[in-house]
């Protein structure tokens, strides 16, 4: 079915949202879509919605389960406390993506801005995964406590700066994979870099494959440089803050 | 704040008194002395130290016009009042309000009348304002404007055919004072007051109005602190300190401005217990639920028992509990409501019938017919 | 080492040799490690380095033969440096760690409640008897309209009040329903155990009022309360899924809270259990941090954003409250969060209570409560939208008295949280933040937390709520009031006691002595 969102309150939008998923629709493309926050919060179930427009902040907040799919780019706080379910962002996103995710995937095809993947964790079966194409900004995986966070750094103009500063600091669980370089004086307090494993390989084979598929991009291209791996140094990066 | 609009003490007035008011349903005027004789039988329940009157349908000459009776405390500011008057409004007809010397009351206040209509242009300039209202609220602005910045002179009443008779005495007096045998009225009501703390101020009689609505009250609020800041929110400001004065701004905020029937806004001013409102249908209970939660700051709690009197009707309520009295009678078209029965069978000797009203139940009298 | 590290305790554990029989039931009670028993002496020893002061061991003694007493007198006498500034100081020196400490603060800020009486009515009105006649303490929390549509259904010609003549158009916003304008503040599982949790959802549902999950999440077990549960959004996340969110009554967004304005939380991994590791959704052992910020809110129209998206997420059908610590410009900031949606504004005060906090935040971050609850009150009133949400008083709230002056100062409800622990045990030693309650109450430890049973504990609980509610009613009634909510923000029926000009302007109260 499709929903024609031009000049449509968010709350309109996704009662009508909600009302479809109700009735069980399989697939929902929302037409004329500007800024119109909130599109996912909080359903569940299987549902595919198709966004053309630019959809407001907060997509897919709290949702568990359904796929989203943006044709266009997405603004921030996308997949905030997410629970399940699938993102793919064709162009590029903005800030705080993936706040406190808990699972599911978030895919965005271009560059993404700051505090990206901050505070993701995971919890026996869901382990949320973040990937994006190009570069990101500071603070990527800030707290990051479990979850898979990959940086691919394509098409990027700076290709030397992938990322930027206080990289996953505060980071006590998850792993991040940054294809490209990383200068010491990025990182964030508390993590390490260590050598990929081959049990990384089949995981990244695994998702990047996904990923490529989803956006329409030459697996090829991706592998063409090799990928750093973090991951915390210490389960308690503030053992020694307090006199008990 | 101006001197001699405030009670000297700066302190709430905390009254107890007897109240009495009668109404022909059909707008058949009734004498002065007939009130006289009601109120009179109560003066236990004052002390002399106020007394006051509300009489509708008094000025048939003028019935178009706002009635405004204004009390100086010194004739110096008689010029300063008439010359603000007559920028303000357009006055048809002015005069004195006649009085007699009464032994009892000693240097009373100077008293005029005046019958004003405001002018035409407040169209053009209180366009924002809603076309019914727009004479009302200048009006309630340009007694606002004496009460608060005219030294020695103060709106006693401002309705259209009707006025306010108050003064510090017991209110047969007041009466005296004011000659009242001499009116005729289709609703009268009366007050005999027991002020604790504010002797000696003619203004803090009772009843007290705002255009053509009087109220007069017995009782003292226990909720007063919460009812003047919720009033407050609304824009009102509660300068004289008194019950009475939240009463009616509380009445005009919820069935002026809020659009509520006057038996919901007295709902909120005594509302139904929460045990009663569980046992009420879904719809009232819904109804009520929500009165309570949304005018919880205009519960009057505590004692009183009011008589609101307006243009069209005459109504009477007490607290949620009853702990004033309030006794209402009827004969044919009349229906009296007083503190005491007493005081309605002193002048109805044998009514077709006498209740008393359940606590927070208000009797609402309508005229039959448009005056 | 140069010199022996100082320990300088702080309470010796005196012991009646004579008296005791060995039954070694302080060596059991005890947690800390700080009593032993010797078999080869047939003695019990203290080490009174380790002794919190928790009382746990004299109150089970069957022969009352301990005595705990404090020590630090044996400092010479110095205002300034005490026996409290000298041990903090050799803390710190011994560890380059940031003093911890539990509970709400100790430090003597004024306690305003204590300077505030309340009036009775004495003829010109009259007191109310509490017990023979109606007196409602029931409660809405929640945005109100400023008025209301009604339509007429009958002609409206019919006796009584109203009710069976009109009808409700206007179309309410959730509310929260309490019997007593009281609820139990958050305090996470995690911070608590399951059983303290379960024992506060307990008594919440007995008592017809709420309690508050805190930012720990909620356990499966405990859904079956979901009715008179708050459950918190927090920096964390901890825990937040629909479920959750489904499953409450209301929906509070934690900003701050009072004992520790402005900083996070941190649960250490060794108290993330197998069950505090299922409800807060985060593997077993890890740390739970809890930054300092909501990392979506860096301003108030992120937190406009946060409200409505978990508005959005529970179909507008619950309340949404946001709870912060009271700082300098609290007003000014609640009158924010009022116009950013929130239903409910909870506000924290600085003896607010807390299971971790840094000392020195805790001490000296933030404003007393009853003058962040009089600022908020007047700021909303002045601007005309107090009836836009409910406010909520936290943070060293002692007794029913203390509930009264804060309805009255202009609270629609508070939060209780210390009476709450100590009505089932908690001697506030302050060391919640170890992990080792000897109560059972901040500890997750199962041979500790079976020391509290949820149904006594609940028992407990509703005993407080009861005795309080019958002295709320008793102060109202002598007040001549019939109703909770002519009590609420009417302070005129308040008066300060030896407060100067400027604090009574803050609190708007008139000084004792004054008139109406």
């Amino acid at each position: 079915m499709q929903i024609n969102a031009a000049g449509c309150h968010y709350r309109t939008l996704n009662q009508q949202i909600k009302d479809a998923v109700k009735r069980g629709e399989k697939s929902i493309e929302l037409l004329n879509v500007n800024g119109q926050r909130y599109i996912g919060d909080g359903i569940s179930g299987e549902t595919k919605i198709i966004i053309n427009g630019v959809p407001g902040n907060d997509l897919g907040a709290f949702m568990s389960g359904p796929t989203i799919i943006v044709n266009t780019f997405a603004q921030d706080g996308v997949a905030n406390t997410m629970n399940d379910g699938k993102i793919v962002i064709k162009g590029h996103a903005g800030d705080v993506l993936g706040y406190g995710m808990r699972g599911g995937k978030l895919f965005v095809k271009g560059d993404v801005g700051y505090r990206v993947g901050i505070h993701m964790k995971e919890y026996e079966d869901k382990i949320p995964v973040i990937i994006t194409g190009g570069r990101a900004g500071d603070f990527f995986g800030e707290y990051m406590a479990g979850g898979i966070l990959i940086l691919l750094n394509l098409n990027n103009e700076k290709p030397e700066r992938a990322v930027g500063s206080y990289l996953a600091t505060g980071m006590h669980g998850g792993v991040i994979y940054i294809r490209g370089d990383i200068d010491k004086y990025q990182l964030g307090e508390g993590v390490g870099i260590v050598e990929l494993k081959e049990a990384d390989n089949i995981v990244l084979n695994k998702l990047i494959s996904e990923f490529c598929k989803d956006l329409n991009i030459d697996t090829k291209s991706v592998f063409n440089k090799p990928f750093k791996k973090l991951i915390p140094v210490s389960k308690r990066p503030y053992e020694k803050l307090y006199a008990y | 704040m101006k001197p001699g609009i405030l009670s000297p003490y700066c302190e709430k007035d905390i009254s107890a008194c007897g109240l009495t008011g009668i109404i022909s349903k059909k707008g058949r005027k009734i004498k002065g002395e007939v009130i006289i004789k009601s109120i009179s039988c109560m003066d236990e329940r004052g002390n002399g130290l106020g007394g006051g009157f509300a009489a509708y349908g008094i000025y048939p000459d003028y019935k178009n016009h706002y009635a405004l009776h204004i009390m100086y405390n010194d004739k110096k500011s008689i010029p300063v009042t008439e010359e603000y008057l007559r920028e303000a409004v357009r006055i048809a007809h002015q005069e004195e309000i006649p009085t007699r010397k009464v032994k009892a009351i000693v240097n009373p206040p100077y008293f005029m009348r005046y019958f004003v209509n405001p002018p035409v242009e407040i169209h053009e300039y209180m366009a924002h304002e809603s076309e019914e209202l727009r004479e009302d609220n200048y009006i309630v602005k340009t007694v606002m404007h004496i009460n608060s910045e005219i030294p020695g002179a103060f709106v006693v009443s401002s309705g259209k055919n009707m006025g306010a008779f108050k003064g510090v005495g017991f209110a047969y007096q007041i009466a005296d004072f004011f000659m009242l045998e001499n009116y005729e009225g289709y609703i009268w009501t009366a007050h005999n007051r027991f002020p604790t703390n504010t002797p000696g101020w003619w203004g803090g009689a009772h009843p007290f109005t705002l255009l053509d609505w009087s109220i007069v009250h017995n009782g003292e609020i226990s909720s007063y602190g919460i009812n003047k800041r919720y009033l407050e929110m609304f824009g009102y400001k509660c300068t004289l300190l008194t019950d009475t004065e939240v009463v009616t701004y509380m009445l005009d905020l919820l069935i002026r401005r809020h659009g509520l029937p006057i038996k919901l806004a007295c709902s909120a001013l005594a509302s139904p217990f929460w045990k009663d409102i569980k046992r009420m249908d879904e719809g009232g209970k819904k109804l009520m639920t929500a009165l309570r939660m949304v005018y919880g700051s205009a519960l009057l709690n505590g004692p009183f028992a009011i008589l609101f009197a307006h243009s069209k009707g005459l109504v009477g309520l007490s607290d949620r509990v009853k702990l004033r009295p309030l006794v209402a009678g009827e004969k044919d078209d009349m229906v009296y409501m007083a503190s005491e029965e007493s005081a309605i069978t002193a002048i109805c000797p044998n009514p077709d019938k006498v209740y008393r009203p359940d606590a927070g139940e208000p009797v609402i009298v309508e005229l039959e017919k448009q005056n | 080492m140069l010199y022996r590290t100082p320990t300088y305790y702080e309470f010796k554990v005196e012991r009646d040799d004579t008296r005791c029989i060995r039954c070694q039931v302080c060596v059991r009670q005890c947690s800390y490690s700080s009593t032993f028993y010797d078999a080869e002496e047939d003695r019990i020893f203290n080490i009174d380095a380790n002794c919190v002061g928790c009382h746990r061991c004299d109150t089970f003694c069957p022969t009352d033969c301990i005595t705990i007493r404090r020590v630090g007198e044996n400092f010479k006498e110095n205002a300034n440096w005490n026996a409290w500034a000298i041990r903090n100081l050799n803390k710190q020196a011994n560890t380059g760690g940031i003093l911890l400490t539990g509970m709400g603060s100790d430090r003597p800020h004024r306690i305003y409640w204590d300077h505030i009486v309340v009036d009775a009515s004495q003829v010109t009105n009259p007191s109310i008897d509490p017990l023979r006649e109606p007196m409602e303490l029931k409660t809405y929390l929640g945005k109100k309209p400023d008025s209301i549509e009604i339509e007429n259904i009958t002609g409206a010609r019919g006796k009584g009040q109203g009710a069976s003549d009109y009808k409700l158009k206007t179309k309410l916003a959730p509310q929260l329903e309490l019997d007593i304008p009281i609820m139990f503040s958050a305090m996470s599982y995690g911070a608590i155990n399951y059983n303290v949790c379960e024992a506060l959802a307990m008594a919440a549902e007995s008592m017809g009022i709420y309690y508050n999950t805190g930012e720990g999440g909620l356990h499966r077990n405990l859904y079956k309360y979901g009715k008179n549960t708050i459950v918190q959004v927090a920096s964390g996340r901890f825990g937040v899924h629909l479920d959750y969110l489904g499953v409450s009554a209301g929906v509070e967004i934690k900003i701050g809270q009072g004992a520790k304005p402005g900083i996070g939380g941190h649960l250490p991994g060794e108290k993330v259990t197998e069950e505090v590791s299922k409800t807060r959704m985060i593997p077993e052992g890890s740390d739970a941090l809890s930054p300092a910020p909501h990392h979506d809110i860096y301003s108030i129209e992120d937190l406009r954003q946060l409200i409505y998206a978990l508005k959005e997420a529970t179909n507008y059908e619950k309340p949404v409250s946001v709870k912060i610590a009271a700082v300098h410009n609290a007003a000014a900031i609640a009158s924010g969060i009022v116009r950013a949606g929130a239903d409910i504004v909870a506000i924290d005060g600085i003896r607010g209570s807390t299971g971790a906090a840094p000392l020195m935040i805790r001490d000296n971050v933030g404003i007393p409560a009853e003058l962040a609850l009089a600022q908020v009150d007047e700021r909303l009133r002045q601007e005309g939208i107090r009836n836009w949400a409910s406010v909520v008083i936290a943070g060293g709230i002692r007794n029913s008295a203390d509930v009264v002056k804060a309805i009255a100062l202009g609270a629609d409800a508070v939060y209780i949280a210390t009476p709450a622990l100590i009505a089932i045990g908690c001697t506030v030693c302050q060391k919640c933040y170890l992990g080792k309650c000897a109560w059972g109450i901040a500890t997750n430890d199962p041979y500790l937390a079976r020391r509290q049973n949820p149904e006594i504990a609940a028992e407990r609980l509703s005993n407080l709520l009861t005795a309080w509610s019958r002295e709320i009613k008793e102060m109202l009634g002598g007040m001549g009031l019939n109703a909770i909510e002519s009590l609420r923000g009417n302070r005129e029926r308040l008066r300060g006691v030896g407060l100067t000009d400027r604090e009574l302007k803050i609190l708007g109260l008139k000084h004792a002595g004054e008139g109406m």
